[in-house]
């Protein structure tokens, strides 16, 4: 604070407030159409839907800055006390990376425990009757 | 005089910071108070962010997850398929609200003690809108779709095929079309009232998949639930805090309490951080539940 006249800080709120709402209505009408409620088809194709993901996050990661930089005033603060509230959600990153390697790998084995109790072994099925003692056969795990 | 009276006002002004921290200066020129509300909102922060990021990685995990846009598709007043409709509106009451956290801290800039409360109690309003929408969300899951932190009757197909039964799980009689699904499609398992015993039973329709073979209806992953009660649930107590909080700091601001502080209501701005993380947490839970 302190830069603008009492004025031009009302203004800057409402420009605000438009500005969040429009980002947020481009954010739906971006999601709805990857899903195919706008046009019929469209989320047949992995493309549109990884694109249009990667646009919303885009779009939220700027709702969040202007949240942080307008609403919270961390424009007019020092630039010491900005770096340390957000420099350290950089670890984030490194969190996200590391699981949803984490995920994909666990999708890996689950698909792997599938295949392997959807095998015939010696036709005997895999009904869980005929199956002798010693075959252990991994529950399918539902998340 | 005139200087004894200049290190007066000087102190009072200080007087939250207490000699600036007592080494004279303070740090970041910002109060202790202010700092440590972003201390504060920077480890909640690395709480939601755990919490998602939780969220991303189990849904990376499973084959299938619920499609958002067909599990929250219904609003008040019988309003169905309507995907995504009622989260934003939730959305735009808490944009609103942040809006209306920043005019109060203004007026808290001026000491204009009415402009502070009233924009104040439209904020409180705002957060109580929210939470509103938030229970019939909630009941609508719980009460009408029967998820719960165990169960998730969000199911989508793997592959394409026909129904063998109608929706009560009764087999097709002879000249009904049978109901035909693609892979990918979403299914809401029902509850129906058992006629022999009378008691509400899940029915998982019989399917026939396009390469012969038969299966039922299965639930979808089970983790979607828990999540969703857990993380909606936290952040809902976040913005139910924050209420109750902007309630008692509207009652001390009307009082006249930080008039006497002269610090340009500083308690005010300490709560509107708080109030606009709220927000903030919001923009990432409407990314990852509803969005993509």
């Amino acid at each position: 604070m302190g830069h603008l006249t009492y004025e031009q800080s009302i203004k800057a709120v409402y420009r605000g407030l438009i500005l969040l709402g429009v980002v947020t209505l481009i954010e739906v009408f971006i999601s709805l159409l990857a899903k195919g409620h706008i046009i019929k088809g469209a989320e047949e194709h992995k493309v549109i839907l990884y694109t249009a993901g990667l646009f919303i996050i885009g779009l939220s990661l700027y709702k969040a800055y202007f949240i942080v930089y307008d609403f919270m005033h961390m424009r007019y603060e020092v630039k010491g006390l900005a770096m340390s509230v957000l420099l350290p959600t950089l670890l984030l990153v490194w969190a996200i990376i590391a699981f949803f390697q984490e995920g994909g790998s666990w999708k890996a084995r689950r698909d792997q425990i599938k295949e392997k109790n959807a095998e015939e072994v010696e036709g005997k099925t895999q009904g869980g009757l005929s199956l002798g003692d010693d075959v252990y056969v991994l529950p399918e795990w539902r998340g | 005089m005139a200087t004894a009276e200049t290190v007066l006002e000087h102190e009072v002004h200080e007087h939250d910071s207490k000699d600036a921290w007592s080494g004279g200066k303070e740090p970041f020129k910002a109060s202790y108070g202010k700092l440590m509300m972003w201390y504060f909102l920077l480890s909640d922060a690395f709480t939601f962010a755990g919490f998602l990021i939780a969220y991303g990685s189990l849904r990376f995990s499973s084959s299938t997850w619920p499609v958002p846009d067909f599990v929250f598709s219904t609003a008040p007043f019988g309003i169905e398929k309507a995907p995504l409709i009622f989260v934003t509106i939730m959305s735009f009451l808490l944009i609103i609200s942040s809006v209306t956290m920043v005019r109060a801290v203004q007026e808290g800039h001026r000491e204009n003690k009415n402009g502070v409360v009233f924009w104040m109690l439209l904020t409180v309003l705002g957060g109580l809108g929210f939470l509103s929408c938030q229970a019939w969300e909630w009941t609508k899951l719980m009460g009408a779709e029967h998820m719960s932190v165990t169960t998730n009757p969000f199911g989508t197909h793997t592959s394409d095929g026909v129904y063998m039964e109608d929706e009560h799980g009764h087999a097709y009689k002879a000249g009904e079309k049978p109901e035909a699904f693609k892979a990918g499609g979403s299914y809401l398992i029902h509850k129906h009232e058992n006629e022999a015993t009378g008691k509400e039973e899940w029915v998982q329709r019989k399917v026939k998949y396009s390469d012969g073979t038969m299966g039922i209806q299965e639930f979808g992953p089970a983790a979607f639930g828990a999540l969703f009660f857990f993380i909606t649930g936290f952040h809902g107590f976040h913005v139910l805090s924050g209420v109750v909080f902007l309630l008692i700091i509207a009652v001390n601001a009307g009082s006249g309490l930080y008039v006497k502080r002269r610090n340009g209501y500083e308690m005010v701005e300490k709560i509107g951080l708080y109030w606009h993380f709220v927000d903030l947490v919001w923009v990432f839970v409407f990314l990852v539940f509803y969005l993509l």
